[in-house]
């Protein structure tokens, strides 16, 4: 039978086209950032991205993630390492750092400050306090509501977010227990210099799940922080939680008569790192030492973000000061790095397990 | 007829043989293909579900000591020194975390304790540890010196384990050896029930709305039947996330179906129809409907309306003679439909994870968050294994009776 | 259809009732996705008919989301991605796909039964299953997050395709063709191109544009494999759909639906043409 002439030919036209296909799959050489869109990711593109592409040359993929550290993890445990440069909220970083996904960042990469002040001095110290990263914007978790739908009463404070009797309506929330469990604190009256020490014990987790208890069919849970000013647009919540600087580009660009409650803020820094394993490290710590440099960092306060380093400060756009969260540090509280290092995966749990109730 | 001679007896078989390897041949290319790219990633993945070393490689020498610990009380005290230099070691290469994690999995609330024991423990010289290791640890945290912790951080520390499948199940190892029903939630067994139920109805669904439209386009002449087959065949052939998007576009709160029924004035305030059930639901059944009508349109298609005509003719009543002779003859394509709806509605993923919000989440949902967001591998290898399972036998179920060779498309 | 006169009036009650169920359940096939076609149009950025849009007022209609999209690098990088990926995989899976049938459509062959359910059972697994498996499987091997593993994947999961359609055009195959024209002396390639070739091609290319479809539409194997710069049109779309809904989206969604009327067609005329070469009258 000639037919086995035919199936010898048919073989080879397969193994042909498979090794046509492995050599077409030419990878480009291309630094990957990670950072989490919306009108802060079109700033850091703006000020930092753009700038770094031109000057280097290096083609600069900027990709959205909704936070979290498990898909650093998937990457970095799997050996899939897809990410170079990830922009890490500082509540995340201490875990992710002390599970060895983050790559030590030497501190001698940063250049002075525009002024002339050397690096170390120029960084405010929460800034350079994880060797994982380099900080890189001051920001805060707030709440805010619609002035045209709210009706006669606004809300003021944290409390009147957990209180449906004097605000009816959805609660828009982010679905993790970061923040949520501390406001639900806040709410039940525990003072803000307290919350992490109540927080770290069974009855203090029991107490904020009730608070949270009481409002959960009225909340609303998103990922991402870029979903919640268009809940809060379209009516899918009448108060909603998120970044400050989301909010306030909302109502300065494009004129959303939204108001933040400054009550409860819990302030955070946003940091640069590299993810452990990446084939790009140094020119990941090349586009971190650019990207916080003076001036880029000046350019945050476009979304109202206080930059980490003190000669930024004269740079920035004097309308943005009173919107900033330094201005409001008297409200607010300050996230734990090392509460939720601890706290992050047990009370990840017992959250998962509370929604399916 | 003249009988062979053993010559041409060999002769014929040796043709035979030729002939099957040739056949083989054809199919080896592929063959070889799949397994490389498709059976061997699912095998590994079912052996990640009971090969778990890592508790084993991180700290080896704390469970060579534990191996001495008869299980009653807490370890004694060399056991913890030796355990205390470990943590510590695994603190300064940033592994303590790894640890924490895999405590916490074995002995709920562990990561918190485990985490701010390494980093006090960071401090502490190594020496200093080997001697008086023990009585610091107890003094840090008091969960240290909880037998039910050592047992099942023994447990944990075989590479060979089945425990993931007793957590897929609900199920718990108790400190007397004794299994039992966990007692906290019983997310998974629930979920195991919901998915399923969902997947009932959504085939039942199909099959309402499949069999009539079938019927009635199997009973039209072709030209017509050929038209109106395209509006089956258009939404088959677009694409999953358009025919998903398209629901969100209807379903959400300020979406055309709400804003069409409050324009009409039949309600007030908008229903909350996307992510809800519901919507996985509507969304799942729109998707899968084409997979029921076509099969039964097929056989529908080859049935000669004359037996109906004939039965009725002889006096037959319209029902009873439909359910006895028109029926039957369409279970094959009925079977056909329905087994395939429900194979690929129990393993849905992506409208589940679109339009379902919390509560309209199916299995496939939960086995993506294990991998991307808890990162728990080995409970989503778990629980995929018996998805798996489950989808082989109703698979096995489908070729014994319809024959995947029969599948059919378009 | 005309009735007969023992069709009663119940019988006429009944098949009008038949009828305009039918028509309801046609109606929830396509109204669906007939209704992203004018929003895709959408000047305002919503999901939803605005009043301008019901008065048909022209300025309530824009291209803005088309422009949207062939202005985006992103949705460039995925229109591109999507139709590397969905070409190689299509001819990997074309080619294999089709040696197998031809294989597997011969009596001889042995193990039939459990071969064709094996190779078949990717179009059955749960993706979520296949992925889980491929992402810790091919970073093993550095595969994870290059076009090569990714095509590799969609290949596999096109394979069940091509066999169904190209064993459906040899059901109706006599391989005598193939023994009287080796016997005549045609060299085998030749008798592959001449003789199989033009009987079984419907069947080859409806199963190149089911596997190219797999892959074009395939999203959770990406969403666990595929790395920033291998994003394709579902990816893109699953991303937007999670995080910001805006109507740019519906426009991708319009383009695809075209998309598929092309693809219906194409099908459509090959079904025409395999009938007519087989002597088959519908």
């Amino acid at each position: 039978m000639r037919l086995k002439t035919l199936t010898r030919i048919s073989t080879l036209a397969c193994s042909a086209v498979l090794f046509g296909t492995a050599l077409s799959a030419q990878a480009e050489q291309t630094l990957t950032v990670v950072s989490w869109g919306g009108a802060y990711g079109a700033a850091q593109k703006n000020h930092m991205i753009d700038p770094y592409q031109k000057e280097s040359g290096t083609k600069v993929l900027f990709e959205d993630y909704s936070g979290g550290i498990a898909e650093m993890k998937a990457q970095v445990e799997s050996g899939n390492i897809q990410w170079d440069v990830v922009d890490v909220e500082v509540i995340d970083l201490e875990r992710a750092c002390s599970e060895g996904l983050l790559e030590e960042i030497p501190r001698d990469i940063l250049p002075a400050g525009v002024d002339g002040t050397p690096a170390a001095d120029d960084f405010i110290p929460d800034a350079l306090s994880s060797e994982c990263a380099i900080g890189n914007i001051v920001w805060s978790v707030v709440f805010a509501y619609n002035k045209d739908t709210i009706g006669a009463t606004p809300a003021a404070s944290v409390q009147d977010f957990f209180d449906t009797s004097k605000i009816a309506g959805k609660r828009a929330l982010r679905k993790r227990p970061q923040v949520n469990m501390e406001w639900a604190l806040l709410a039940d009256g525990v003072a803000a210099k307290d919350v992490y020490e109540v927080l770290a014990t069974p009855e203090g987790q029991a107490r904020a799940f009730k608070k949270l208890d009481t409002i959960k069919k009225d909340i609303v849970w998103f990922d991402s922080w870029s979903q919640a000013p268009q809940l809060l647009n379209d009516g899918g919540a009448v108060l909603v939680q998120s970044a400050n600087g989301r909010f306030y580009d909302a109502i300065r660009k494009e004129g959303k008569p939204f108001e933040i409650v400054w009550d409860g803020h819990v302030f955070d820094l946003d940091a640069w790192s590299v993810l452990k394993g990446t084939k790009n490290k140094e020119e990941a710590f090349k586009f971190i030492a650019f990207a916080t440099q003076s001036k880029p960092l000046a350019g945050m306060s476009d979304v109202a973000y206080g930059p980490t380093r003190k000669s930024s400060t004269p740079l920035m756009d004097p309308a943005a000061a009173p919107h900033l969260p330094t201005a409001h540090l008297d409200k607010g509280l300050r996230a734990s790095s090392e509460f939720w290092a601890d706290y992050g995966e047990s009370l990840g749990e017992k959250f998962n397990e509370w929604l399916l109730k | 007829m003249t009988a062979l001679t053993l010559d041409e007896q060999q002769q014929a078989r040796r043709a035979e043989r030729r002939k099957r390897w040739v056949a083989f041949a054809f199919v080896v290319p592929l063959l070889v293909f799949i397994i490389l790219s498709f059976v061997a990633p699912i095998g590994a993945m079912l052996y990640r579900s009971v090969h778990h070393p890592t508790v084993a490689e991180l700290i080896p020498q704390t469970l060579s000591q534990l191996e001495r610990w008869d299980g009653q009380g807490v370890p004694d005290e060399q056991t913890l020194n030796v355990f205390t230099v470990e943590l510590q070691a695994l603190a300064k290469e940033r592994l303590s975390g790894k640890l924490a994690e895999e405590f916490n999995r074995a002995y709920a609330g562990m990561s918190s304790v485990v985490k701010s024991s390494a980093r006090k423990l960071r401090r502490e010289s190594p020496e200093l540890l080997a001697e008086q290791g023990a009585s610091k640890l107890l003094a840090m945290h008091k969960r240290w010196s909880e037998p039910e912790l050592w047992f099942q951080v023994k447990r944990a520390g075989q590479v060979f384990t089945y425990d993931y499948y007793l957590t897929a199940l609900d199920m718990e190892v108790t400190a007397d050896g004794g299994i039992q029903s966990r007692e906290q939630a019983q997310i998974y067994r629930q979920l195991y029930g919901k998915t399923l139920n969902m997947a009932l109805v959504i085939t039942l669904l199909c099959a309402l709305l499949g069999y009539p439209l079938a019927y009635f386009l199997a009973n039209l002449p072709d030209k017509k039947a050929n038209l109106l087959m395209i509006l089956v065949l258009l939404p088959f052939w677009t694409s999953l996330l358009v025919r998903t998007t398209a629901w969100i576009a209807l379903l959400q709160t300020n979406g055309v179906i709400n804003s069409f029924l409050m324009g009409v004035g039949v309600i007030d305030s908008p229903l909350d129809m996307l992510y809800t059930p519901f919507a996985t639901v509507v969304a799942m059944t729109h998707i899968l409907l084409p997979f029921m009508v076509l099969p039964l349109y097929s056989v529908m298609r080859g049935i000669d309306p004359s037996y109906l005509r004939a039965a009725l003719s002889l006096g037959a009543k319209p029902i009873p003679a439909f359910a006895r002779i028109y029926f039957p003859m369409t279970l094959p394509g009925l079977s056909a439909g329905a087994l395939l709806v429900f194979i690929i509605s129990v393993g849905y993923y992506i409208t589940p994870a679109l339009v379902g919000g919390t509560d309209g989440q199916m299995i496939s949902n939960i086995i993506a968050f294990h991998m991307q967001s808890s990162n728990n591998w080995e409970l989503a290898a778990a629980l995929g294994s018996l998805l798996l399972a489950l989808i082989l036998l109703l698979y096995w179920v489908y070729d014994r009776f319809v024959g995947a060779r029969n599948i059919k498309l378009g | 259809m005309a009735h007969p006169a023992y069709y009663g009036i119940w019988h006429k009650l009944g098949s009008l009732l038949l009828k305009s169920s039918s028509y309801l359940v046609l109606l929830f096939l396509i109204l669906p996705i007939l209704v992203i076609v004018p929003l895709s149009f959408n000047a305002e950025p919503f999901f939803t008919f605005t009043e301008g849009m019901l008065r048909l007022d022209p300025a309530a209609y824009s291209l803005r989301w088309y422009e949207q999209i062939f202005t985006d690098p992103k949705w460039l990088l995925s229109i591109k991605n999507s139709f590397i990926i969905g070409i190689f995989s299509t001819i990997l899976a074309t080619v294999l796909g089709t040696c197998a049938a031809i294989g597997l459509a011969r009596d001889e062959m042995p193990g039939r039964r459990f071969i064709t359910a094996l190779l078949l059972s990717p179009m059955i697994v749960p993706l979520i299953i296949t992925a889980a498996g491929m992402f810790f499987f091919y970073s093993k091997f550095n595969l994870a997050a290059t076009y090569s593993g990714i095509v590799i994947a969609h290949a596999a999961l096109g394979t069940p395709f091509v066999i169904i359609t190209v064993t459906a055009t040899l059901a109706g195959f006599d391989m005598s063709l193939v023994r009287a024209a080796l016997n005549l002396g045609a060299a085998p390639v030749k008798v592959f191109f001449d003789v199989i070739m033009p009987l079984i091609r419907p069947g080859v290319i409806s199963g190149a544009l089911f596997a190219f479809i797999t892959s074009f539409d395939e999203v959770v194997v990406i969403l666990f494999m595929a790395g920033p710069q291998q994003r394709t049109i579902p990816r893109q779309m699953f991303s937007g759909l999670r995080e910001q809904i805006n109507p740019t989206i519906l426009a991708v969604a319009t383009l695809l639906i075209v998309l598929s009327v092309i693809l219906l067609l194409t099908l459509e005329w090959l079904r025409r043409r395999s009938q007519h070469m087989r002597g088959i009258e519908n």
